[in-house]
């Protein structure tokens, strides 16, 4: 039986598993929207703007490891989506976003809500198709859905002119995919595995950094296991919090920027690296020149072309990290190496000093809630165990920090595009995954701001999330580098005329609470978390001039980190200036 | 370093475009693209120059590999291998004097005369680029009027080919 090529997207849908579609329609999707109608295989999510869409789609992709999946209409449907599309690519997370298209005779023709989607997409999504010929639809989703969640994951958009999905073709959907030009390596080449584990066991000052590719790959299993074997320190980045879990001994905290000083230290000191699906991103090296000066790198990573692009690695192995990790516990115990003990006692020695530096102490205020606070009494309140988003700034770094993630998947931010704005719709796709998880959105005056229009959505569908609003009057983190790098000229970081926001949150029909005293955050919060079926708007009263540390200043070493309270800001390099 | 970077490419709507936005976006830069589909209807093989040290090279390299519609690349230069470009340059030919040197030079440099008007010569002539850059360095610039240039291509040395 022939089906119209709407009708075979939706099945198509339907062959891949694909629950939630989160979209917005218009013009040329609409026989799409039309297919939707009346069957109940696939659920839409009407979203109120299609940056949201994505990262709806987003959230809920990183919260469940299954692809998300995105439907908005040509033209503006598409722009607005790609900042949420840029968003996934930064982060390596499985999007499959269908796009409409004017008709085929028209392309080209600066037809009504036309735009080079393709084109204005092409550099930040892993792969996209423009399906011209309905007999190829059911094969593109196909490839798009293959494409999106293996290897380094990552959105594929697809392209559907009107006529495309109005055209009728028979159905038929490929079970297999076989892709001449796309293979991706997943098991590790024997060799440099056996002589990974041979550098690992002799090293004296080990240490493990591990990044977003483990939570990707779903290798935290594995990765716990060597970790253990070993007994050697472990970092986690930004974007890998939760793989290892952070109340472990063995874990030292975030890395980078705004890690913490044990992390860092040990890092410049290491004699021996193993790097885990972490891409050695800027925010985590700091100066390069200055990057682990003693250390001998190992690199797991399935995307070659993460190897060796900003640190050159002596030992590189190509692969998905569960195999590979696996590959190396076989070998760790069949050779049955052993790390010198003596050696890494004292290493444990010499970073537990660092430890106890406690460089994430801040001071407490009896009259002014300070943001860290707070973070520390959401970790309290859900015993540690919600699913937290944010957004970015200042307030993201203060959840990573100060929220404990013991399991994967539990942690989302923008952490490669850094986008304001992701925090609300992530946690309501994180939300539609887990209805059973306490969600949180940790953010911003700011951030919150750029995507609040979702509010109506979350209501729509019910979709309860707390909002912790960490509410400085500043963008913040913009304030702080004016702070230490403008001399406090405070150029646009100022909000004026903020909303007041228990009354917005109730005009979209949920609860708003402001928090203006220390005493009352924790109160606020089991209250906010007692009402399981309401979104519940916390707007706490937050220090404005508090300050996100420990910090490296761009161009300084992981060693050269300013510690809350200690030093004033000094040493900025003038090259670092430049960095950013 | 100079490198001649060959790929054989998916020949579908936008695949060379994904190849140049890559080095627009990551800031490599090309000296020469050329492009045309082979016996294989379904491929094109394209062959791009550029420049930059190992690393660069490497991620260059490594960045074509992941596009989805690269099938398969080599590097010519990291073995032997043959480099040709075509040229057509159009020099002046007024005079004697000048018409007879020209011819004279094309000679030399193992070029063809393909059109001839009462002022111009148009001459063809294929070769490492090298060779091309000297033979305009021999005509000197005041004598050329146009020159057209394909950008180079080249194939490796020895038994074995690119293929799928």
């Amino acid at each position: 039986m022939e089906l119209t090529g709407a009708e075979i997207v939706v099945r198509c849908l339907k062959e891949e598993g694909v629950e939630l579609v989160f979209g917005y329609p218009g013009g040329s999707v609409l026989h799409i929207y039309d297919a939707l109608h009346g069957q109940n295989d696939v659920k839409h999510v009407l979203v109120r703007h299609e940056q949201a869409a994505a990262h709806a789609a987003d959230g809920y992709a990183r919260a469940s490891g299954k692809p998300g999946v995105v439907l908005v209409t040509s033209g503006p449907g598409v722009t607005n989506a790609v900042t949420g599309i840029a968003t996934a690519y930064m982060d390596s997370v499985p999007l499959v976003v269908l796009s409409g298209q004017v008709p085929t005779k028209l392309i080209g023709n600066d037809a009504f809500q036309e735009v080079d989607s393709v084109g204005i997409t092409r550099p930040c999504v892993k792969h996209n198709f423009l399906v011209k010929d309905v007999a190829d639809l059911a094969e593109t989703i196909k490839k798009a859905f293959y494409i999106a969640t293996t290897g380094r994951p990552g959105p594929v958009l697809v392209d559907l002119p009107k006529d495309v999905t109005g055209a009728k073709a028979a159905f038929e959907y490929p079970k297999k995919i076989k892709m001449r030009s796309y293979n991706p390596t997943v098991k590790g080449h024997a060799g440099q595995i056996r002589k990974a584990v041979e550098l690992l066991a002799q090293a004296r000052r080990p240490m493990l950094y591990t990044g977003g590719g483990v939570i990707l790959s779903d290798g935290s299993k594995e990765l716990i296991e060597l970790t253990r074997a070993l007994n050697y320190p472990i970092t986690n980045t930004l974007m890998g919090l939760g793989a290892y879990p952070a109340t472990d001994r063995q874990f030292v905290g975030m890395l980078g920027m705004h890690g913490t000083y044990e992390a860092n230290m040990a890092m410049h000191q290491c004699d021996v690296l193993l790097a885990v699906g972490a891409r050695f991103d800027d925010r985590v090296t700091g100066n390069l020149e200055k990057f682990c000066p003693n250390a001998r790198i190992i690199h797991i990573d399935i995307d070659p072309s993460s190897i060796s692009k900003n640190v050159p690695v002596e030992l590189p192995i190509v692969g998905a990290v569960p195999n590979v990790l696996r590959q190396m516990i076989t070998v760790l115990r069949e050779e049955n190496l052993k790390p010198d003990a003596e050696a890494i006692g004292r290493w444990w020695q010499q970073i537990d000093e660092w430890r106890a530096i406690k460089s994430l102490s801040y001071r407490g205020s009896d009259t002014i809630i300070k943001p860290q606070y707070v973070v520390e009494q959401l970790y309290k309140v859900t015993n540690g165990q919600a699913i937290v988003t944010s957004d970015v700034g200042q307030h993201q770094m203060w959840a990573a920090q100060y929220y404990l993630f013991d399991r994967p998947r539990q942690w989302i931010n923008s952490g490669g595009l850094g986008t304001m704005g992701f925090g609300l719709p992530a946690a309501m796709g994180a939300k539609f995954a887990f209805p059973d998880i306490d969600v949180a959105c940790v953010t911003g005056e700011g951030s919150i701001q750029m995507m609040l229009q979702e509010l109506s959505t979350m209501k729509q569908y019910s979709t309860p999330v707390k909002i912790v609003n960490l509410n400085n009057r500043y963008l913040g983190m913009v304030r702080q580098w004016q702070e230490f790098f403008y001399e406090k000229r405070y150029s646009m970081s100022y909000m004026e005329a903020l909303p007041d926001f228990v009354k917005l949150a109730e005009a979209y029909g949920h609860v708003g609470m402001q928090i203006e005293k220390p005493a009352d955050v924790e109160g606020a919060l089991r209250e906010a978390f007692a009402l399981k079926d309401r979104t519940v708007f916390l707007d706490f009263l937050t220090d404005p001039e508090e300050n996100v540390y420990p910090m490296i200043p761009s161009g300084g070493g992981q060693n050269e980190m300013l510690l809350a309270g200690r030093d004033a800001m000094k040493n900025v390099h003038e090259e670092g200036m430049i960095l950013v | 370093m100079r490198h001649i970077i060959s790929i054989l490419l998916e020949n579908e709507s936008g695949a060379l475009s994904r190849v140049a936005g890559l080095f627009s976006a990551r800031g490599y830069n090309i000296e020469s693209l050329t492009v045309a589909p082979i016996e294989d209807a379904s491929l094109s093989r394209l062959t791009l120059v550029t420049r930059g040290n190992e690393q660069i090279v490497e991620q260059i390299v490594k960045q074509l590999n992941k596009l989805i519609d690269v099938v398969k690349l080599v590097d010519l230069t990291e073995g032997g291998h043959i480099e040709r470009e075509l040229m057509l340059v159009k020099v002046r030919a007024a005079t004697h004097e000048q018409r007879a040197e020209m011819y004279r030079l094309t000679d030399i440099f193992r070029g063809r005369m393909l059109d001839v008007s009462d002022s111009t010569y148009t001459a063809e002539m294929t070769g490492p680029s090298d060779k091309l850059d000297a033979f305009l360095a021999t005509l000197g610039a005041e004598n050329v009027v146009e020159v057209v240039r394909s950008g180079v291509t080249g194939i490796s040395r020895g038994p074995k080919g690119l293929h799928v």
